[in-house]
């Protein structure tokens, strides 16, 4: 096959993506003003709440709104993950989705493409928020607004994945709703987002074993080193390899004779 | 080498959980030929198309397009293909240029080729002018204009349309419905339309009746008629999937 095909494709599928984003402004202001609340009001309320003590990669005391700022990136990126998963389940409900998978490309290319497509939208929302989040004065070191570029891009990879193998599983759009609330908000609640693993132990063991290997809080904590200027090998590895699995199960989930396409039934005629 | 058949089903049979929806189906279509797939609702039209398409795999029988097996040489066989699906599947915030530009890059073409393709196939509908509009501007006969335009974009071989004058009033039916029989005849475009509107059938045309994943007519509308021992399409398609049933 030619590579220049497999270019092409990727940049339609990429540059499709941010037409949508650009074309739909409230679907940008929305996902702008949910982090953007939970800085304003809700970090700003449980500052006096919450004591945050000297923990890596942070070098000094912090306010709450500093802490929450990695674990607000990770939900601009979660949602934007499920969003997009729940766009590919309307796409499939309204045929697009078979536009795209009728076309003389791999599909597991496909899927990586539309994967990337997303992570770039993700992305450029969260430097956005990060922007203004530096007008509120939380700032990083300014070469951590860099390094937080691949941590980003990773981190969008693998919260995408995770959409795109629960749109493979998802018959119909009004089932989508559940699974929000089964896998966003768990997600989110329990992990480091929003509370240091150490805080968690205090009240929970349970809950701190279940924070830990939470994928999303890996994400976060990559994100959080990221934008300091530091490495976390071990975020980086789970991430890593939290990405490679979901993607793997959502190729199978996509494949014609493997998956849940098969099972999904047939039109009408 | 060129394959003279644009698609070849052989004995295709289909099932979910355990219904049966496609039984032993055998057919092929030559370049140039209009073939109607007319069947009620649930005949299995749609679950054909699901398996030419590759959206399902085909288990019991062989898809072959333009010589290449579609479960085995995919990409060879979908690029061969040209598809309107029954809902439309374009993107309503972009403009016409902007959709027919993703599915170029979809198929690989360079900007020049696809702005020179992208020119004469909406020019061919009378679409050009249109071209920045959004498509949510325009009206459901037009849209279906872009939708004919894409899937003859990279040239195909086989054109499937999955009922896509449903919901489009008489006049952008019948405009539809010229101009695809027109494709056929001109660019020797093999075509398999399914339906369930007998009025779209010209009298050269051939017809395929399917009724409950089965074939129960194949021939022309005059072998059709015929055979179900009536005078008109209307007749030998109720002979065909009512009369059977009582």
């Amino acid at each position: 096959m030619n590579p220049v095909h497999y270019w092409r494709a990727l940049w339609g599928i990429v540059g499709r993506e941010l037409l949508r984003f650009v074309k739909q402004r409230e679907r940008f202001i929305s996902a702008l003003v949910r982090p953007l609340v939970w800085l304003f009001i809700f970090a700003a309320g449980f500052r006096a709440a919450l004591g945050i003590a000297i923990t890596a990669p942070y070098e000094t005391y912090i306010l709450y709104e500093v802490y929450i700022t990695p674990g607000l990136c990770g939900m601009i990126q979660l949602f934007n993950g499920m969003q997009s998963s729940f766009s590919m389940v309307y796409d499939r409900e309204m045929g697009s989705m078979r536009m795209l998978m009728v076309c003389p490309l791999p599909r597991w290319f496909l899927l990586l493409s539309k994967l990337l497509a997303g992570t770039a939208v993700s992305v450029l929302q969260v430097y956005v928020f990060l922007a203004i989040a530096w007008f509120y004065e939380i700032e990083a070191p300014w070469q951590g607004y860099l390094w937080v570029l691949p941590a980003l891009v990773l981190s969008g990879l693998m919260l995408g994945a995770l959409g795109l193998l629960l749109s493979s599983f998802i018959k119909q759009l009004e089932n989508f709703a559940g699974v929000m609330n089964f896998v966003i908000f768990p997600m989110f609640f329990m992990s480091t987002a929003l509370y240091p693993l150490w805080k968690i132990k205090e009240s929970s063991d349970l809950l701190h074993t279940l924070a830990q290997y939470n994928p999303f809080s890996q994400a976060v904590e990559l994100t959080r080193f990221a934008l300091y200027g530091q490495f976390n090998q071990e975020a980086f590895i789970y991430t890593f390899a939290a990405f490679v699995i979901f993607m793997a199960a959502a190729i199978i989930g996509y494949n014609p004779s493997k998956g849940m396409m098969t099972k999904k039934g047939g039109g009408a005629g | 080498m060129m394959s003279p058949i644009a698609l070849s089903i052989k004995d295709v049979s289909f099932s979910y959980a355990g219904k049966k929806a496609l039984d032993h189906i055998d057919f092929k279509i030559q370049p140039g030929e209009c073939t109607i797939l007319l069947g009620p609702n649930g005949a299995g039209k749609s679950t054909l198309f699901s398996l030419i398409t590759r959206l399902y795999d085909t288990r019991s029988g062989l898809i072959e397009l333009c010589g290449f097996n579609v479960k085995q040489q995919t990409r060879k066989a979908l690029a061969k293909l040209g598809v309107v699906f029954q809902q439309s599947t374009l993107d309503m915030d972009l403009t016409v240029m902007q959709n027919l530009r993703y599915h170029a890059a979809l198929h690989g073409m360079g900007r020049k080729l696809a702005t020179q393709r992208i020119r004469e196939e909406l020019e061919r509908l009378n679409m050009y002018e249109r071209r920045f509009e959004p498509v949510r501007q325009l009206n459901g006969g037009h849209r279906r204009r872009v939708e004919i335009a894409r899937a003859l974009l990279h040239k195909p071989s086989l054109l499937l349309l999955d009922e896509p004058t449903v919901g489009l009033d008489v006049p952008s039916r019948q405009d539809i419905v010229e101009h695809v029989h027109q494709l056929a005849t001109d660019q020797k475009l093999a075509v398999l339309w399914a339906s369930h509107l007998i009025d779209e059938i010209y009298p050269a045309d051939r017809l395929i009746v399917l009724h409950q994943g089965k074939i129960k007519a194949d021939g022309t509308v005059n072998e059709v008629l015929k055979l179900s021992n009536t005078s008109s399409i209307k007749e030998a398609f109720y002979q065909l999937t009512q009369g059977g049933q009582a």
